[in-house]
């Protein structure tokens, strides 16, 4: 084997963290709206939690994806949209989808394919879209969702729609060659496109190291002439304001943005995955650093809420979540012959 | 008096025109279809009218192009990509196999989507400018497969798939371009998709086929005339959703069929055509289906080996004799 020459580096390198500290960035959000920020997060913990039970009870019928530890990214982002504007949403981002408007429910019945779910069962997980509520649905080719992304804003400025367009990729998935025609097009056309790096590490069990030699993905901007960003991910209010910003010049027309999001799974890829290929010192280093958390220590700190505050909006979701799962779990599985329906849409494009 | 006739191609650009004059939802995008007006001049003078907002130049991003165009899809517009040789459709494969075609079915978002260009061989162009990739997509459901033989259905076929809401592909024949003469119909009826057209009544075989080969049957068509063999031809027209009635209706009429396509032999849709006969209409034949295809072979450039490699005249006629005699 020595034939085949020496390997080019170690394979489980330390994940480069970005600079942070405790303190969050500066915001001009008002009490209530961080409030709101961290009832998303926590909401969209709480509710993989509960779909992880769900899971265990044999209810899920498929995978099962968890953004535990990335819920200031996808909140964050969200968070940072207009009604008018659409947001195509990845698997590991079920906050982004519940700051639009997402039922838990919906999810729910997702993950367990029933009848009532928004697909009617056709497909599952975060794997849905609605239009009215500026989501589209993600496939699971990773990149493919940029360049579509990149079109609806095209759309949305031809049609003077004011809207920005908004998508997430994460660190493995910048090594598609979607990543690059369709950031590269979106940039070419100058449209209203924010992509949101989530560069959390790990791409199932391969790590970033594997994935490209730079440290920071928002260096790639660069190459496509557009500004590029990275910021502390688990820093729901820099993810917030960061993600304005690129916002606001997107609906300005200064085109797109690519902003990098340092943060960390804390789980593995699914759940059937332990994970075990992380270093354990990995783990121990996010865990203190994690957005929800981090959050309340400031909530508490810089006396925006207190420990009442905080544990009336846990109690008010858990209630929530007990009623979402009673629906979820009522609803009936699809009936059979709906496989064979509606691979066509039906009505002619009247003009 | 007698109307004025145009070639494929201008029927092509008169469809593509028309749909853009009258909904201004529809627009292009496309490698060097601006100012160069597309490597064929399919849209001269589009840049002109329509201007660059309607009519946009892209990177050499063939994924990135039918992405965009099945957002702005999926918001409303109705975008028509143009893929300079279709033989590069295979680039963007992933975004129309797995993003365009199943979305309706997935989640209930129409993606009214066009893809469209030249296909087919017998111009010299080798490997990479010669393809007919239909079957590739002929396996995937949510697609709708068209491939016009004559002029009136390149007009009437293309303003169809424009207004159709599911994503079209439309591949045109390259070699039919300026060869291929005839009247545009008059009046704005649209060419339904899924209807296959009778190109020619006969009694005693039937070859289904569609494109460039069409002519190709029709030639021989005129030549076994002479033998007293009375051939009918049924053009295909649409490839995906496929009309099994028509096929099938001109199997138990003559009992006997060839499905003559410009297709790689294996997998293709002339295989789909000949399994739908044997499976429906078996009783029916009086011999076995055949496929007069291309051979599994990449398609080579000089013209003798080009020859050996497509159909043509001389090969049906002798396959149509060797089958009316079985």
């Amino acid at each position: 084997m020595a034939k085949l020459g020496k390997d080019w580096g170690p394979l489980h390198p330390k994940v480069e963290t970005a600079e942070r500290t405790e303190k969050l960035a500066k915001t001009d959000l008002p009490r209530e709206r961080q409030l709101e920020l961290y009832s998303y997060m926590k909401l969209n913990r709480m509710v993989e939690e509960r779909l992880g039970n769900l899971y265990r009870q044999g209810k899920v019928v498929g995978g099962l994806y968890s953004s535990r530890g990335q819920e200031a990214t996808s909140v964050g982002c969200a968070y940072a949209l207009s009604p008018q504007d659409v947001m195509g949403p990845l698997i590991r981002n079920l906050g982004a989808m519940l700051v639009r408007g997402v039922k838990p429910r919906e999810v729910m019945m997702q993950y367990m394919a029933k009848s009532d779910s928004p697909t009617g069962g056709k497909d599952g997980n975060t794997h849905f879209g609605d239009l009215k509520r500026g989501l589209v649905a993600p496939i699971s080719m990773l990149g493919a969702v940029i360049p579509v992304m990149a079109g609806v804003a095209l759309a949305g400025r031809m049609q003077g729609k004011d809207l920005v367009a908004l998508t997430f990729i994460g660190d493995g998935g910048t090594s598609t060659g979607d990543f690059h025609e369709g950031l590269n097009l979106a940039a070419v056309l100058g449209v209203p496109f924010v992509l949101i790096a989530e560069h959390n590490g790990w791409a199932y069990s391969t790590p970033t190291s594997r994935q490209m030699r730079i440290k920071n993905i928002a260096t790639r901007a660069a190459a496509y002439g557009i500004p590029g960003e990275t910021v502390d991910g688990n820093d729901v209010l820099a993810v917030y304001e960061a993600t304005k910003r690129a916002v606001e010049r997107a609906r300005a027309g200064g085109g797109p943005s690519l902003i990098e999001s340092k943060t960390f799974r804390m789980k593995g890829h699914a759940e059937h995955d332990d994970a075990g290929y992380v270093p354990k010192e990995q783990f121990e280093e996010w865990r203190p650093k994690d957005p929800i958390d981090r959050f309340e220590r400031h909530l508490l700190g810089s006396g925006l809420a207190n420990d009442e505050d905080l544990k009336e909006i846990v109690a008010r979701i858990d209630a929530q979540l007990n009623e979402e799962v009673d629906f979820a779990l009522a609803s009936p599985m699809p009936p059979p012959e709906r496989a064979f329906e509606g691979v066509y849409g039906a009505s002619e494009v009247k003009a | 008096m007698a109307a004025e006739t145009v070639t494929y191609l201008e029927a092509i650009r008169q469809a593509l025109w028309d749909e853009m004059e009258q909904d201004e939802r529809v627009f292009m995008l496309g490698q060097d279809i601006g100012t160069y007006g597309g490597a064929f001049r399919v849209t001269a003078g589009f840049l002109d009218r329509f201007g660059p907002v309607r009519i946009i130049d892209t990177p050499i991003s063939e994924s990135a192009m039918i992405g965009c165009a099945i957002g702005a899809a999926m918001m409303g517009m109705l975008p028509v990509v143009e893929m300079q040789f279709i033989d590069f459709i295979s680039c963007a494969f992933n975004q129309i196999i797995n993003f365009a075609a199943p979305n309706h079915y997935r989640w209930g978002q129409t993606v009214p989507l066009v893809v469209r260009g030249p296909a087919g061989g017998n111009v010299h162009g080798s490997a990479y400018h010669s393809q007919n990739p239909e079957s590739y997509f002929q396996h995937t459901p949510g697609l709708k497969i068209l491939a016009p033989g004559t002029v009136a259905d390149a007009y009437g076929l293309l303003r169809a798939a424009i207004r159709d809401p599911n994503p079209v592909l439309y591949f045109e024949h390259k070699y039919l371009y300026r060869r291929l003469k005839d009247e545009l119909p008059a009046g704005d009826e649209l060419v339904p998709i899924g209807k296959a057209r009778l190109a020619r009544e006969g009694r005693d075989l039937s070859v289904i086929t569609y494109g460039a080969m069409l002519h190709v049957a029709l030639e021989a068509a005129g030549r076994l005339e002479g033998d007293g063999i009375d051939l009918e031809v049924l053009d295909l027209r649409t490839l995906k959703p496929l009309d099994q009635e028509a096929i099938l209706a001109t199997v138990r009429k003559t009992n006997r069929v060839i499905v003559l396509t410009e297709e790689q032999i294996t997998g293709s849709v002339a295989g789909e055509v000949a399994a739908r006969i044997g499976q429906h209409a078996f009783e029916w034949l009086d011999g076995p289906v055949h496929r007069l295809c291309c051979p599994d072979t990449p398609v080579p450039y000089s013209p003798t080996l080009e020859e050996a490699y497509l159909p043509n005249v001389d090969k049906l006629v002798a396959k149509v004799r060797e089958l009316s005699t079985y």
